[in-house]
C-alpha cells in the first residue's frame, strides 16, 4: 500500500540552521495497517507525514502509494490518494464556508473542478446522515460557517472530510492534541470508527503513549529523523508504557524527551 | 452655495459611483475572496478604456469593443498571476510590475498619445455622461438609454454571473483557496491555478468598468487609473462596513460593494460642492479609505473589552 524507500530531508541546508529532519527513512505499510507514530520533540514525525503528503519534495529516496510513484507529485495531485487531519483545528477546514460546502469540497478531492454546481441537494441529504453519525448535533447546522464550530467539532468534521472519498492512506498528525481531554477521547473514538468502517490504511502521530498502544496494529517510534522502533502483531498487543520507555532508552541511548508526551 | 447645483451633480455621482462600484467588485474578488492585494488594476483601469475607445473609433461594434476590453483586462490579470505563482513574486510586487508594464502598452494602444477623445453622439456611446437626464423636452430620453440604467444593468448581469460562478465546483474551490490554501491543497485543489483564474476574472471586470468610465467621459486618459485601487477598495470597505450585517447572501454582498461605490462618489460630490480645494481631494480620499480599512481592526480590538459581559452574580466564563 505505502512504500517509502530511503527518504532524506534536510531543512536549510548549508546554513547554521541546517537540520537533518529525515535521515534515511524506509517504511512499508500493508493494506489496512493502522500505525501509531511516537517520538520526542523534533523527532521528524510531522516531517515524515509532510513528506508523504508532498508539502515539499524529499531530497532523495522514493515514495510509492499503491505502487504509484508519487515522489515528484505536487501536494495537490497527491491529495487524490490521501486524507489528512492536522494538529491545528483551524488548518483542515475553510472557516468562511459552510459545513456542507466544506464537505462538498472534500467530496471532489482528486476530481477536476468543473463549472457544475459546487454542491447538490442529493449531496446535502447524504452529508446530513454522515454528520448525524458524528453525534455532535452538526446535522442541524448544515449551512453554518465552520468558523463558528469548536475545535473538537472541527476535527471531527475534518476527519469526515478526509474519509469522505475513501483515501488510500489516512494521515493524522496529533489531531487530538489541541483538544480538551474529553473531546480528545470522542474524536479518537470517531477516528477508530471511521478507520474500521472503511478499513483505512492509517498513520497516526500521537504524543499520548497510551493512545499509541491502545490504537492500531502497529507502532513506530522516531528519533533524530530515523525510525528506531517498529512493533506489530502480538508484541504490540502486550506492550506497556514502561516497555516503550525502556525500548526507547535502549534504541536511542537516552531518555525520551517530549515536553508534551503523556505517559498515561 | 446653490443646492440645485448639488442636486444636478447627484445623478453624475450615482453613475460614476456605479461604474467604480463595478470596478470595486473586481477588487472584491482579489482582496476579499482570494486575499490578495492586486495593484495591477491601476493599469487595467486605463487598459479597458483604451482598448474600447480605440476599437470604437476604428468602427468596431460596441459589443466587440467591450468584449475585447474585458479580454485585455483578463490578459493583464494572467500576467500578474504568472508573476505571482509561476515566478514566485509576492502578489503586491507582481501587481506593481504589471501596472508598470501596462503604462507602455496603454500608450501604444493610444498611439503614443496621453489621451484620446471620442464623439459621444456619433459613436452612440452606451454610458455617456450626457445621457443622464432629458435635456431637450421635445426629444425625451428613454429610460433604457439612461446611463444610470445601462450601467446598473451591466452591474446586475456581472453580479449574476459571479453569483453563479462562485457556486460552481471551480468557484467554490476559488473561495477555499483564498480562505485556507493549506486545506485547499490537501483537498486536491491547485491553488496556483485558482489564483491566476481569480486575478483574470478580477482584472476582466476592472477593464470592463474602465471601458464604461471612458464612455462616460467620452475619452481615455493615460492617468485615469491612477489610484484606482484606492477607490475600488473604498467601494469594498464602505460596502462591507455598512452592509455586512444585513447582506449575508453573496450576490447581496456584491450589491453592497456597488452601493459602497455610489456612497463614495456621492460623498465626494458633496465635498466638492463645499468648494474644497480639489488638490486636497486625494488626501481626503486616502484618509477616508484608511479609516474604513481600520474599521474591522478596531472592531476586533474593541470586542476584546466588550465581548464578555459578566452575568450578574456569575463567574466570568473560564473557557476562552
Ligand atoms: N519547514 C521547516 N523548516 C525548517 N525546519 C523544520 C521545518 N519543519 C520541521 N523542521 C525541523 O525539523 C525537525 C523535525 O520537526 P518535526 O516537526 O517533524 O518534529 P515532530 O517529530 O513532529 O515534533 P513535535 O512532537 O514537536 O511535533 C525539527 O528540528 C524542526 O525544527
Ligand atoms: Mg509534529
Amino acid at each position: 500500500m505505502l512504500r517509502v524507500e530511503n527518504i532524506y530531508k534536510t531543512f536549510n541546508p548549508n546554513t547554521v540552521n541546517e537540520k537533518k529532519a529525515l535521515d534515511d527513512v524506509s517504511l512499508r505499510l500493508n493494506e489496512g495497517d493502522f500505525v501509531t507514530v511516537i517520538g520526542g520533540n523534533g523527532a521528524g514525525k510531522s516531517t515524515l507525514l509532510n513528506a508523504l503528503a508532498g508539502v515539499w519534495l524529499v531530497d532523495s529516496g522514493r515514495i510509492y502509494i499503491d505502487n504509484i510513484n508519487v515522489t515528484r507529485l505536487p501536494e495537490h495531485k497527491r491529495a487524490k490518494y490521501l486524507g489528512r487531519v492536522f494538529q491545528d483545528p483551524m488548518m483542515g477546514t475553510a472557516a468562511t464556508m459552510g459545513i456542507d460546502e466544506n464537505l462538498a469540497l472534500a467530496a471532489r478531492r482528486g476530481k477536476f473542478r468543473s463549472l457544475m454546481p459546487g454542491i447538490t441537494a442529493k449531496e446535502k441529504a447524504h452529508y446530513k446522515e454522515l454528520l448525524a453519525e458524528l453525534d455532535l448535533g452538526l446535522e442541524t447546522r448544515l449551512t453554518s460557517k465552520v468558523g463558528l464550530l469548536s475545535g473538537g467539532q472541527r476535527q471531527a468534521l475534518t476527519l469526515l472530510m478526509a474519509s469522505l472519498k475513501k483515501p488510500k492512506l489516512l494521515l493524522l498528525d496529533e489531531h487530538t492534541a489541541a483538544l480538551d481531554p474529553k473531546t480528545a477521547v470522542k474524536v479518537l473514538e470517531t477516528t477508530e470508527r471511521i478507520v474500521q468502517k472503511d478499513n483505512l490504511t492509517t498513520l497516526m502521530i500521537t504524543h499520548n503513549m497510551k493512545d499509541a498502544i491502545a490504537h492500531g496494529n502497529r507502532l513506530i517510534m522516531m528519533n533524530n529523523g530515523r525510525i528506531i522502533l517498529d512493533i506489530s502483531g502480538e508484541e504490540k498487543k502486550k506492550l506497556t508504557v514502561e516497555d516503550l520507555l525502556e525500548k526507547f532508552a535502549v534504541a536511542s541511548g537516552k531518555e525520551l524527551d517530549n515536553d508534551r508526551m503523556m505517559l498515561g | 452655495m446653490d443646492i440645485t447645483a448639488l442636486l444636478n451633480a447627484l445623478p453624475g455621482g450615482v453613475a460614476q459611483g456605479l461604474i467604480w462600484g463595478i470596478m470595486g467588485i473586481g477588487v472584491y474578488i482579489t482582496y476579499k475572496i482570494l486575499d490578495i492585494a492586486d495593484l495591477s488594476v491601476d493599469g487595467t483601469m486605463v487598459l479597458g478604456g483604451a482598448v474600447c475607445i480605440t476599437m470604437l473609433l476604428k468602427g468596431y461594434p460596441m459589443w466587440l469593443s467591450m468584449l475585447s476590453a474585458t479580454v485585455a483586462g483578463m490578459l493583464a490579470g494572467l500576467a500578474t498571476g504568472i508573476f505571482h505563482t509561476f515566478m514566485g513574486i509576492p502578489a503586491i510586487l507582481a501587481g506593481i510590475i504589471t501596472q508598470f508594464g501596462l503604462w507602455s502598452i496603454n500608450l501604444k494602444i493610444l498611439d503614443d498619445k496621453a489621451n484620446l477623445a471620442i464623439n459621444a453622439q456619433k459613436y452612440n456611446l452606451m454610458a455617456h455622461s450626457g445621457s443622464l437626464r432629458t435635456t431637450d423636452p421635445a426629444n425625451p430620453l428613454p429610460f433604457y438609454e439612461n446611463t444610470i440604467f445601462v450601467v446598473a444593468v451591466c452591474a446586475i448581469v456581472i453580479i449574476g454571473i459571479l453569483y453563479w460562478f462562485f457556486g460552481t465546483e471551480r468557484g467554490a474551490s476559488l473561495r477555499a483557496t483564498g480562505c485556507n490554501p493549506n486545506m485547499s491543497r490537501a483537498q486536491g485543489i491547485n491553488t496556483n491555478v485558482n489564483k491566476v483564474i481569480g486575478l483574470m476574472i478580477s482584472n476582466g471586470i476592472v477593464a470592463f468598468s474602465s471601458a464604461l468610465l471612458s464612455q462616460y467621459t467620452a475619452s481615455v486618459d493615460i492617468n485615469q487609473g491612477r489610484g484606482a485601487i484606492v477607490i475600488g477598495l473604498a467601494a469594498v470597505v464602505i460596502g462591507t462596513a455598512l452592509f455586512d450585517k444585513i447582506f449575508k447572501n453573496f450576490a447581496l454582498k456584491l450589491v453592497g460593494v456597488l452601493l459602497g461605490g455610489i456612497i463614495y462618489y456621492v460623498v465626494m460630490r458633496i465635498i466638492l460642492w463645499f468648494r474644497v480645494d480639489t488638490t486636497l481631494l486625494k488626501l481626503f480620499q486616502a484618509l477616508l479609505v484608511a479609516i474604513f480599512l481600520a474599521v474591522p481592526y478596531w472592531k476586533k480590538g474593541l470586542s476584546k473589552y466588550f465581548a464578555k459581559p459578566v452575568k450578574k452574580g456569575g463567574q466570568p466564563d473560564a473557557k476562552s
